[in-house]
Parts: structure tokens; C-alpha cells; sequence
């Protein structure tokens, strides 16, 4: 198991050299630099030439990536040319948010489609799996941002039920019981977006695993054996589903970290998205490629999660 | 009549296709008593397994009509806490693909530990867990303590169907029902598993339904047979006379279509044509008349009925009298008649 694990890892390595490269590449690409966007009139283009040569922006690229990797290796992700800080330490907090965000919408993900998977599986056909059937449509054609936008609408201003932008109320004493649940409460409303959007390929899933569970051999076998109806389903059909679903919860996991990006510039919360939205704008390169690399960095540790989950479920591929 | 295990009378099961059910067991009666193998033989889409699975209620949605009576209990149309009582308990079944009939998630331990904790809720864990090596090692498992822990992926396809026997005996039934037990697995395994099988029915005093399309198989373990084609039975007898003495145009092309009862270098009969699909299926006539286009039209009685021909010998046919293959007629010709 553990072999597994390092082997995993180490095959890691390679994957994020090659997403580093990528990554300072396509920066490279966007248009203009931090020191156009930020041009005072009265700067004469020499000046601005001098600096450009003083940062180093005129550089061969293997020279700019080594500067930049080598950095990023201790963990300096360089200086933020807008926030004028210590990129790490603009991130740790967003990051914080981010990955509780990501956490809650995860669970209420999880909590709508396995009783709704379940329900659809276990009686398709009928009329309860075809309106969560129908649920499962909307929800795949309706865009995130969209639904959001709504979402913020109605709960938000209209009911006045949730805060609609930052992460805690202001004035309140970190580690106290209203600073968490005031956290809380303004992850809740994004996450709850995010969760009901992002739900519907779940149910989708474990309502096809069921259905096909249903029929297989083993099904037959445990008829036979007397084992009542509920039995049936929870001993057998409902372990043998599970597992896709298990499988991909890495995957999930990246995926919502990921789609915080459209939730959190919607709902202004100040996570990982809503800066890397900003520093595009800002063509604040250092902070847009940390952020990337960290969002591809959740990605590869997502499906390394999703391995080892696997791996853990299912006997047939259990490593020794 | 206390010998009596299973007496199905007019069992006939129907699937739905479209907006109309079709009978796939058509108007099926039989006997199994305690000590006797039935065989129930045909070819594949016969009915066979629509059987098997119509007497252990394993059916979801299919219409079933008739008595199956279980020691004078009638299991059709009862609830399904009942019918959980007697399934697993009093009737075991052995399935067809020893591959795909175990729960992949299960250790083998639990999955035998199942049907011994659902039927005796007093018995301890310990306890079960001495019967199921016990089992284990009934069936012929080598090392039941190692099996015990395996998951099914790591037994072999005759391991596992021994597992399903297992399974299949655990409460010592009175009723067993085999359903190609043999089909799935490589000859040698085979020859094993059957002699599992008749080993078991010295030991087990219960009655056994062993449905096959293996003649071998039938002249090996069974004590009578019956005989199914398209949904009904055509002939039963016990497995001396049906051997000998095959009366019906269908057991007859059977039995001349095993290599080994044949004359060498004659040629070997092949039934033409296949069975029918189930909405294809002609409901008046005699079904397998349109597999034996050379018997004149005119032998065939409009619905022909089981009669007993000989005690104990049932035969659905009239026009069996006149019936010959083709190559016990002089000429060797096809549907000159």
C-alpha cells in the first residue's frame, strides 16, 4: 500500500514540472505585462524599458522560469506586484477559504446525491425518479454563473437570509463561537450554489450504477438466499454502486476547488478564484501563476485521492 | 405424498413484451420427491431457467399463474417475509455462472455466513463461523481457514461454484434447484462439480431440480426426466426409458445429435432451425412440427396433450408413431414426404 502511495507520488514530480512550464508559458502569453497595466502617463518609455531590464523581463525564457521555479521550490512564489506583498502570504488565507468552501459544498454534494441516486436507482422508472431525473436535466443545462446570480438575488437580497459577499462578519475575534459560525454561515449560500449544480452528475451516476447493480448475478444470488428487500439493497446493491462514486471523489474534490473560481467572484468571497480573476485583470503574473499551479496542484492530488480510495473499497484492485 | 417435495401444477410464466405477455412457461405440471434428481432438459431459450426461477420466486416482473406447492404449500402469489422464510432455508439454488453469482465485495466467509445468519438469528457468530468451514470443506475447498478470507476474484471458476454449493446447501434443504451447474465451467471441473452434486444427493435426502442441456450430464445423476420445448414439457420419463425408449420427435433429435451415439462416419443429425422467440412462438399445434418439415402435416394434432403412453412415461406428441430422422430413411432424403 504505502509502496503504492510513494510510487504515485513520484510520478507526481514529472507531472508538475511539465504543469509549471505550461503554466509560466501561457502567462507569458497573455498580453502586455504588470508594468503596462500599471503605466503612469508621465513615465517616459526609456524609464519603463530600464525597469523592464532591472526586473528581468527581458530575459531569455529558461532563465525567467529558473528564476521563477527555483523560488517556487522553497515555497517563494515571488511578490505581488498589485498587493505589494509576499504572494504565499496573500494566499494562505484565500487558499484557507477556498479549501473550506470547496469542504462544505463537497459534503452538501454528497448529502443531495446519495439519497436522490439512491431513490432513482432503486424505483427508476416511477414517478419520484423521473422528477429527480428531470432535477438532474436542469441542473446540467443550467450555467453555474447563472443560477448563482440568481441565487445571490433571491436568499441573498431579496429574502436577506445570507451576507452576500466576504467570508466572516467584520469586528468579530478570530476563534470565538460567532467568528465560525459567521464563517459559516457565509460559506453556506455559495456552497449550497455550487453543491446543487455540481450534484446532478452524481446523482445521474449512482442512479445508472444502481439500476445496473440490480441485474447483476450476485443480486440473484442473495434473493435466493431470503435476504429481504432492504437487505438486498443495502448489503449488496448499495456497497457494489458506491464505488465509481467513491472512486471519483478526488476528482470532486478538484473539480469544486476548481469551479470556485465562476461561485466566489459571484458571491465576492475572498478565496483562490476571486484573487485569480483579479490578478488576470491586473496581469499580476507572480499571484495568477501561483494560483494556477496550485489549482493544477489540487487537481493531481485529487485523482491521487481517488487511487487510493479505490484501492481502499475495492478488494479486486487492493495493492499489496 | 410425504414424500412429496415440490408438485407444480399448471405453472405457466409470462413476460411482458410491448403491451402483451407471453407465456415462456407454458401450462408446466411436475413432480420432485425427496431422494430423486429431475432433469429438465432443452435446448437454450426452452423455458427451462423461467422455470427454476418461477419455483424460487426469483421472477420481478413476470405474471405467473398456477400452483408450485412446496411440502402442499402453494408459493405462488405468497408474501414476499414468507417467502424469504423458505428460500435459503428450505430451497437452495445452484445458478449457472459460478463467475458473476458472488458479491465482489464480500469475503466468501461472509457471503456463506449470510444465509446461515439470516435463517438462524440464534445461532452464534462463532458458531456459524465453525459451520461455514465445515461447508467450506464439504464442498471439497482445500483450505477452508484460507478461503474463508478470500474475496471471490481470487478463487477459481470451480472454487467459486463450489462456494455457490455451499451457499446453495448451507441450511440443508429439502429442495435444491441446479441451474446448469455445469454450463460455465471446463470439462474436467465439470466432471468434479457433478460428482459434488450426486455426492450431495446421497448425503442430503432432499430433491433435486437439475436443469441442463447436457445429455451426459442427465444420464449421469438424474432419476427422471423431463423433456421442454418451447415452454412446455414433451415428454418425462425416467431416465432408463427416456434413454431408451425416447418417444417424442424432439428427444429423439436430441439424443441423435450427441456425437457418441452415432454410427462413425455417419453423419451426425442436427435439428434444423432454432426455438422460436417467445412473441414468435405459434400457440396452436404442435410447436416443434415446424422443425421437422418431412413429417406429413397431417400427423400433427392441433394442440397435442401429455399422455401417458406408458406408466409413467408422458409423451406430448401424435404423431411420434410415424416419426423417423432423416437418416433412418432409406433414401437419406429431407422433407419428401
Amino acid at each position: 500500500m504505502w509502496k503504492f502511495i510513494v510510487r504515485r507520488i513520484l510520478i507526481m514530480i514529472p507531472q508538475l514540472i511539465l504543469l509549471s512550464i505550461l503554466i509560466f508559458f501561457l502567462a507569458g502569453l497573455m498580453p502586455g505585462d504588470a508594468l503596462s497595466g500599471q503605466i503612469d502617463p508621465s513615465l517616459d518609455f526609456e524609464t519603463i524599458e530600464k525597469k523592464r531590464e532591472e526586473l528581468g523581463f527581458n530575459d531569455p525564457w529558461y532563465q525567467q522560469y529558473g528564476r521563477w521555479i527555483s523560488g517556487v521550490v522553497q515555497g517563494d512564489f515571488g511578490i505581488s506586484f498589485r498587493h505589494k506583498v509576499q504572494v504565499t502570504e496573500l494566499l494562505s488565507e484565500r487558499m484557507t477559504n477556498t479549501l473550506w468552501l470547496s469542504l462544505l459544498s463537497l459534503v452538501i454534494t454528497y448529502l443531495i446525491a446519495i439519497p436522490l441516486g439512491v431513490i432513482s436507482g432503486r424505483y427508476n422508472d416511477r414517478i419520484a425518479d423521473q422528477l429527480i431525473t428531470g432535477y438532474t436535466y436542469i441542473g446540467f443545462a443550467t450555467p453555474l454563473f447563472i443560477f448563482a446570480l440568481l441565487m445571490v438575488w433571491f436568499f441573498g437580497f431579496y429574502l436577506d437570509w445570507f451576507p452576500t459577499g466576504g467570508s466572516v462578519k467584520p469586528g468579530l475575534t478570530p476563534g470565538t463561537f460567532s467568528y465560525f459560525m459567521s464563517k459559516i454561515h457565509h460559506m453556506l449560500l455559495p456552497a449550497i450554489s455550487m453543491a446543487l449544480i455540481a450534484t446532478v452528475g452524481t446523482v445521474q451516476y449512482l442512479r445508472s450504477e444502481i439500476i445496473d447493480t440490480k441485474q447483476k448475478d450476485f443480486i440473484l444470488t442473495a434473493r435466493a438466499k431470503g435476504a429481504s428487500e432492504s437487505r438486498v439493497y443495502n448489503r449488496h446493491i448499495f456497497r457494489n454502486a458506491l464505488l465509481p462514486i467513491a472512486a471519483f471523489f478526488g476528482y470532486e474534490m478538484a473539480a469544486l476547488i476548481g469551479g470556485s473560481i465562476f461561485v466566489e467572484t459571484i458571491f465576492s468571497y475572498p478565496g483562490m478564484g476571486q484573487l485569480f480573476l483579479d490578478s488576470i485583470n491586473l496581469r499580476d503574473y507572480s499571484v495568477v501563476t501561483a494560483t494556477v499551479l496550485i489549482f493544477g496542484l489540487a487537481t493531481i492530488l485529487g485523482s491521487l485521492i481517488s487511487d487510493i480510495v479505490l484501492s481502499l473499497v475495492d478488494p479486486r484492485i487492493r495493492i499489496k | 405424498m410425504s414424500n412429496r417435495i415440490l408438485e407444480v401444477n399448471h405453472l405457466t410464466t409470462s413476460f411482458r413484451i410491448g403491451d402483451a405477455y407471453y407465456p415462456a412457461v407454458d401450462d408446466v405440471s411436475l413432480t420432485v420427491n425427496k431422494n430423486e434428481v429431475l432433469a429438465i432438459v432443452g435446448e437454450s431459450g426452452c423455458g427451462k431457467s423461467a422455470l427454476a426461477f418461477s419455483i424460487m420466486g426469483l421472477h420481478r416482473q413476470a405474471k405467473i399463474e398456477g400452483e408450485i406447492k412446496y411440502n402442499g404449500q402453494n408459493l405462488v402469489g405468497i408474501s414476499p417475509v414468507q417467502l424469504n422464510k423458505l428460500r435459503g432455508k428450505s430451497m437452495g439454488m445452484i445458478f449457472q455462472d459460478p463467475l458473476t453469482a458472488l458479491n465482489p465485495l464480500m469475503i466468501i466467509g461472509q457471503q456463506i455466513d449470510e444465509v446461515l445468519f439470516l435463517h438462524n438469528p440464534s445461532m452464534s457468530a462463532a458458531k456459524r463461523k465453525e459451520r461455514v468451514l465445515s461447508l467450506l470443506d464439504q464442498v471439497g475447498i482445500l483450505y477452508p481457514e484460507r478461503t474463508y478470507d478470500q474475496f471471490p476474484h481470487e478463487l477459481s471458476g470451480g472454487m467459486r461454484q463450489r462456494i455457490i454449493i455451499a451457499i446453495a446447501i448451507a441450511n440443508n434443504p429439502s429442495l435444491l434447484i441446479a441451474d446448469e451447474p455445469t454450463t460455465a465451467l471446463d470439462a474436467t471441473i465439470q466432471s468434479q462439480i457433478l460428482g459434488l452434486v450426486n455426492e450431495l444427493k446421497e448425503k442430503m435426502d432432499a430433491g433435486i431440480v437439475l436443469i441442463t442441456h447436457d445429455l451426459g450430464v442427465v444420464a449421469e445423476i438424474a432419476d427422471r426426466v423431463a423433456v421442454m420445448y418451447a415452454g412446455q414439457i414433451v415428454e418425462i420419463a425416467d431416465v432408463f426409458t427416456l434413454f431408451e425408449n425416447p418417444l417424442h420427435p424432439y428427444t429423439k433429435s436430441l439424443l441423435n445429435s450427441i456425437p457418441a451415439n452415432v454410427q462413425p462416419k455417419s453423419e451426425l443429425h442436427v435439428i434444423q432451425g432454432v426455438v422460436p422467440a417467445l412473441q414468435n412462438l405459434p400457440r396452436t399445434g404442435c410447436r416443434f412440427s415446424a422443425r421437422i418439415p418431412w413429417i406429413d402435416a397431417s400427423k400433427h394434432a392441433e394442440n397435442p396433450t401429455l399422455e401417458e403412453v406408458e406408466p409413467e412415461h408422458f409423451v406430448r406428441c401424435t404423431c411420434y408413431q410415424d416419426f423417423y430422422l432423416p437418416g433412418e430413411r432409406e433414401d437419406g432424403q429431407y422433407g419428401v414426404s
